[in-house]
């Protein structure tokens, strides 16, 4: 139960992180809030050569308003953004969601960030960057580049960062004042990891949804955007909408599987039910208002 | 494997060490500091044995590397109480309702809730409760330390009611 030995460094500019990366060849790791990392390392699931702690990066702190959305820096603390003006105007998706992400205990030093990068398929932060339509912003020693976040990710913890990339910032895009929120997290204790899991937003223009971006947690190797529900959404009028036969759809593109807590079968068959009620509670209360 | 120079306080005292780069803060301020009062469970940060404050924030001990606290402040359970014995009123609490038995995950609960209600802060019941979703502990069934949380909240009367049930029962 303790970490393996390696070589801790501290690099205080991107441009240092993207060399000491480019130079260990594969064979470091990003340390940000360490709240997934660090049971990783004492469980020796992970064992690099040289940790690079990003803690001491100003550039990659705090959160930004920019043309089209939202700019978060990927060391941003959750207990941070949980309580920050421009996340809680622009992005009350993401606001919801971070108050399931682990404990308080954990997100006073857990990033947002890192959830992202490191890609555990039971998390929210991925699942609600895919739901959400966010780009993440990757930088090495000689390029930057942008990579959908529904294009992240290709198996537990496997992401398309490659080992002399660097996540510098994720994009939000912007979404309207009146998106609804979808979401709902079935966890054995609050704040464990979900067993079932579902982020999403939604925007109704007169009575017909607009956009929709829905993805589930837990249940798949990876995020799993509901593709075909958000298809069959878009240009329905909500007064005749039919939850059940879209939540068939949202779950036809999971891939759960089973473990000690839960089987295939109990996530698909909670996961179904939870993503019927968590719409039809969306629209009764659009219909309402 | 890499060494590095820390100078962190820890309850006011300044402390200088040496540690390698994998030691966890919770290791340190156990193993070289003598600070025993940080309880080392899981080791993975699902317990909450080992919570302290660092710079007035309750975090894992288990789940921060030595190394990153250098040019920190950290608090742990020995550094709550007054130095003539009178306890933290979080401390208090949990004695006066029964809020702990046989005290292996009451470290890392006090400094949780001490973090919470520093400097007069009054989060409420609700936050106070939500928070110990992250900690486990396996005597009180849990009833005790929120008893303990509304004594703390100052929206129990009935706190001391609850502990002479306690006390019957034992």
């Amino acid at each position: 139960m303790k970490a393996a030995p390696y070589d801790y460094v501290r690099p205080s500019s991107i441009e240092e992180a993207c060399t000491i990366l480019a130079e260990a060849g594969g064979g470091a790791q990003v340390l940000a809030g360490g709240q997934t990392l660090m049971p990783l390392l004492a469980l020796r699931m992970s064992q690099p050569f040289i940790l690079v702690d990003i803690n001491h990066i100003p550039e990659l702190q705090g959160v930004t308003s920019v043309d089209g959305g939202t700019r978060v820096g990927p060391i941003t603390r959750q207990n941070e953004a949980l309580v920050d003006p421009i996340l809680n105007r622009d992005l009350p998706t993401l606001i919801r969601a971070l108050s399931h992400v682990g404990h308080h205990q954990t997100r006073n030093r857990g990033t947002i960030g890192g959830s992202i990068a490191l890609g555990e398929p039971a998390a929210e932060m991925p699942a609600t960057a895919v739901a959400l339509g966010a780009k993440v912003e990757v930088r090495s020693a000689s390029q930057t580049r942008f990579i959908p976040a529904d294009e992240l990710y290709f198996g537990p913890y496997a992401t398309a960062i490659e080992p002399d990339e660097l996540l510098t910032a994720i994009h939000y895009p912007a979404w309207p004042d009146d998106t609804i929120t979808l979401f709902r997290e079935v966890a054995m204790r609050p704040g464990d990891f979900a067993l079932v899991g579902l982020v999403g937003a939604l925007t109704v223009e007169k009575g017909v949804i607009a956009r929709a971006g829905i993805c589930w947690f837990g249940m798949g190797p990876t995020p799993m955007k509901a593709k075909s529900a958000e298809v069959a959404l878009i240009g329905q009028s909500i007064d005749t909408l039919d939850a059940a036969a879209t939540a068939d759809l949202a779950i036809a593109d999971t891939a759960p599987f089973g473990d000690h807590h839960a089987t295939a079968d109990y996530r698909r068959t909670v996961g179904r039910r939870i993503f019927v009620r968590v719409l039809q509670e969306a629209l009764n209360m659009r219909q309402a208002a | 494997m890499s060494e590095h120079k820390i100078e962190l306080t820890v309850n006011g005292r300044h402390h200088r060490g040496t540690v390698e780069g994998r030691h966890t803060l919770g290791d340190w301020l156990r193993g070289q500091a003598g600070y025993t009062g940080v309880h080392i469970g899981c080791e993975h940060g699902v317990c909450g044995a080992c919570t302290v404050m660092v710079d007035g924030r309750a975090v894992r001990s288990c789940l921060m590397l030595a190394v990153q606290a250098d040019g920190c402040t950290v608090t742990t359970v020995e550094g709550l109480a007054d130095p003539d014995g009178t306890l933290h009123p979080v401390q208090q609490a949990l004695k006066d309702c029964h809020g702990l038995q046989c005290g292996f995950c009451t470290p890392g609960i006090v400094c949780t809730l001490a973090a919470l209600t520093a400097d007069g802060a009054q989060p409420g019941e609700e936050k106070l409760t939500a928070a110990m979703s992250g900690h486990i502990c396996r005597c009180t069934g849990y009833q005790g330390i929120r008893r303990a949380i509304r004594q703390i909240a100052g929206t129990d009367t009935s706190a001391a009611q609850g502990a002479a049930h306690a006390e019957q029962g034992a």
